[in-house]
């Protein structure tokens, strides 16, 4: 059982690529602008593309001292559908909380993979939306849309500018108004 | 928490380059390995953006990175580097010739395993098989600490004309962001001062020699003084993180007392881990046995005194080592059992979190329950390991 129950931790699981880890960073960097405590940190694993790999965050009003991985998430971010099959994302995962799932599925057919979890389903076809509005299959900040939409953790606009701070230098302004795009889609989806 | 420019969230790696870019140190020669990236990737851009103006040189081995820190500092300019695992290990054979030339050198370290087998995940063998190198080693649970004793340690180093390892866990700290506070430039660059060298090699006015041979009617004597020195920097420790505390706010004692000082049964161990530990220490305090914590942050010189003085009226005490001394016992261990042998208490070893291997609370929480229980074994027992 949780000890601190005003922390909110977050587990993402993803293929290394996808940009789990920097979306976990947008987060917390989000939720520190809104003088959160927070950590955020990859599975220490080496990163070949595509193998399947884990972030995870911690989100507080208090400082957050524990080192230990998450193991008993509020909310789970799945960034690739065939990792409900070789993953046990549910672990832990109760019905009062949430399981966000990157899928062209329905929530019918998420809901069957995912081993008997009675909590609050959410899919979205993150890389189809990227597709759409940056050109990449890039499903990461879509995700992060959608995960503010769910939870409302932060606030949206500091999002937006953390993806803004760390990012458009690297990627330029155009790219990264088209991300942003992506990320209010993402929001916005049903 | 109120927001403000100086509250930050960063890896321990970025911090560590936050307070290397503040330090401004003269010159920085590197060999990169795994979990140290973080730390030099970052400061190295520092420099290129001209927010630093360090020098960074780059060498073709460890070896050679800190050879080339030994000519620097003996030169006398302010030098600092960075390294982990077989990185430092490669450098073994340099680091008792900073030490021996009592040259103030700043070490940032992420603590990996050694190889073989190979393994680029955290754990303090790197760092503890280079306890006995003359160096002083400064250990850090979390962001702030990796940030606050890069500034602290290279004051405390030069102080004590010594060289230091500014530790931090390897991914656990270095490669996880958490919140910090920094300091402003100024503040910084004040704290540390101008790197003031009482000798130095390129001295045209007032040449010195540096490391020449010393034959067997003075060898002796020069390595009592180095010891005597290293026993010294407890005291400069105290000084100066007391003048850290001026300046931040925050308070650095020699060790971390943990709602230790009622306590039955303490548990004591070193770095990221005991993060976990005070949160471990809470829950276990609610329930109503009156349990804390020691946290280890000077390793070498090590404060016999003041562990002992920590953990007198407890009844049991557990240790927990992030590394093995094949054939002896863990080294904290070792230490600890040196620190109590003349308090009245059980001491009970426990080593964790080798290579990488998960800690978790509720290993923690088995260790108290052990030392609360009486369920204290001669040997040293494995936390989470596949042998139980």
């Amino acid at each position: 059982m949780k000890f601190y129950k005003d922390t909110l931790e977050i587990i993402f699981f993803a293929r290394a690529g996808q940009g789990a880890k920097s979306a976990a960073e947008i987060l917390a960097q989000a939720a520190v602008a809104e003088g959160k405590h927070i950590q955020a940190f990859p599975y220490y694993g080496p990163e070949r593309s595509g193998a399947p790999t884990k972030a995870y965050v911690r989100i507080s009003s208090r400082p957050i001292r524990t080192h230990e991985p998450i193991t008993d998430p509020d909310l789970v971010v799945v960034m690739d559908d065939t990792l409900l099959k070789t993953e046990n994302v549910t672990k832990n995962l109760d019905e009062n909380e949430s399981l966000i799932v990157n899928t062209k599925k329905t929530e019918e057919e998420i809901r069957k993979l995912a081993k008997g979890f009675k909590g609050n389903i959410k899919t979205i076809d993150a890389i189809g939306i990227a597709e759409d509005t940056i050109g990449q299959p890039r499903p990461n900040g879509v995700m992060l849309g959608k995960i503010v939409s769910v939870i409302k953790v932060v606030k949206l606009e500091n999002v937006f500018d953390q993806f803004r701070k760390i990012f458009e230098k690297k990627v330029g302004k155009a790219i990264t108004q088209k991300n942003i795009l992506a990320i209010e889609r993402g929001h916005d989806s049903l | 928490m109120k927001n403000n420019k100086y509250k930050k969230a960063l890896t321990g790696g970025a911090a560590a380059a936050e307070a290397l870019r503040q330090i401004n140190p003269d010159v920085a020669p590197v060999y990169p390995i795994t979990p140290q990236t973080p730390i030099i990737e970052t400061f190295a851009k520092f420099c290129a953006d001209g927010k630093a103006r360090t020098e960074i040189m780059t060498a073709e081995s460890e070896h050679s990175a800190i050879s080339a820190a030994v000519g620097s500092q003996a030169a006398g300019a302010r030098t600092v580097t960075a390294t982990s695992s077989q990185g430092l290990a490669l450098m073994n054979e340099i680091l008792y010739i900073a030490s021996g030339m009592r040259l103030p050198i700043v070490m940032l370290i992420s603590a990996r395993a050694l190889s073989a087998p190979i393994n680029i995940h955290g754990d303090h063998s790197d760092v503890m098989g280079a306890r006995d190198t003359g160096w002083i080693q400064l250990f850090s649970e979390n962001s702030q600490e990796v940030y606050d004793n890069t500034i602290i340690g290279t004051k405390l180093a030069e102080r004590s004309e010594l060289p230091i390892m500014v530790i931090m866990d390897g991914f656990t700290t270095s490669h996880s962001v958490e919140n910090l506070e920094m300091l402003p430039d100024g503040t910084v660059r004040k704290f540390v001062g101008r790197y003031k060298n009482k000798e130095a090699l390129l001295n045209v006015k007032k040449p010195h020699t540096f490391g020449p041979v010393s034959l067997p009617d003075s060898y002796f004597e020069l390595k009592i003084d180095q010891d005597e020195a290293m026993k010294e920097v407890l005291k400069n420790y105290e000084e100066t993180a007391g003048e850290f505390k001026e300046v931040s706010g925050r308070d650095y004692e020699l060790i971390e007392e943990y709602r230790a000082k009622d306590a039955d049964h303490i548990l004591v161990l070193i770095g990221s881990t005991a993060g976990t530990a005070k949160d471990v220490v809470d829950n276990i305090r609610e329930k109503g046995e009156k349990v804390g914590l020691v946290k280890i942050k000077l390793f070498r010189p090590f404060p016999y005194k003041e562990v002992a003085v920590a953990v007198s009226k407890a009844k049991s005490i557990a240790v927990m080592d992030r590394s093995i001394s094949f054939g002896s016992v863990p080294p904290l261990y070792s230490e600890i059992i040196n620190s109590v042998k003349d308090c009245d208490l059980r001491v009970a070893s426990y080593v964790y979190a080798l290579g990488g291997r998960d800690i978790f609370t509720k290993d923690i929480e088995r260790v108290f329950e052990d030392l609360i229980s009486g369920n204290i074994s001669d040997k040293t027992e494995y936390l989470n390991a596949k042998t139980q």
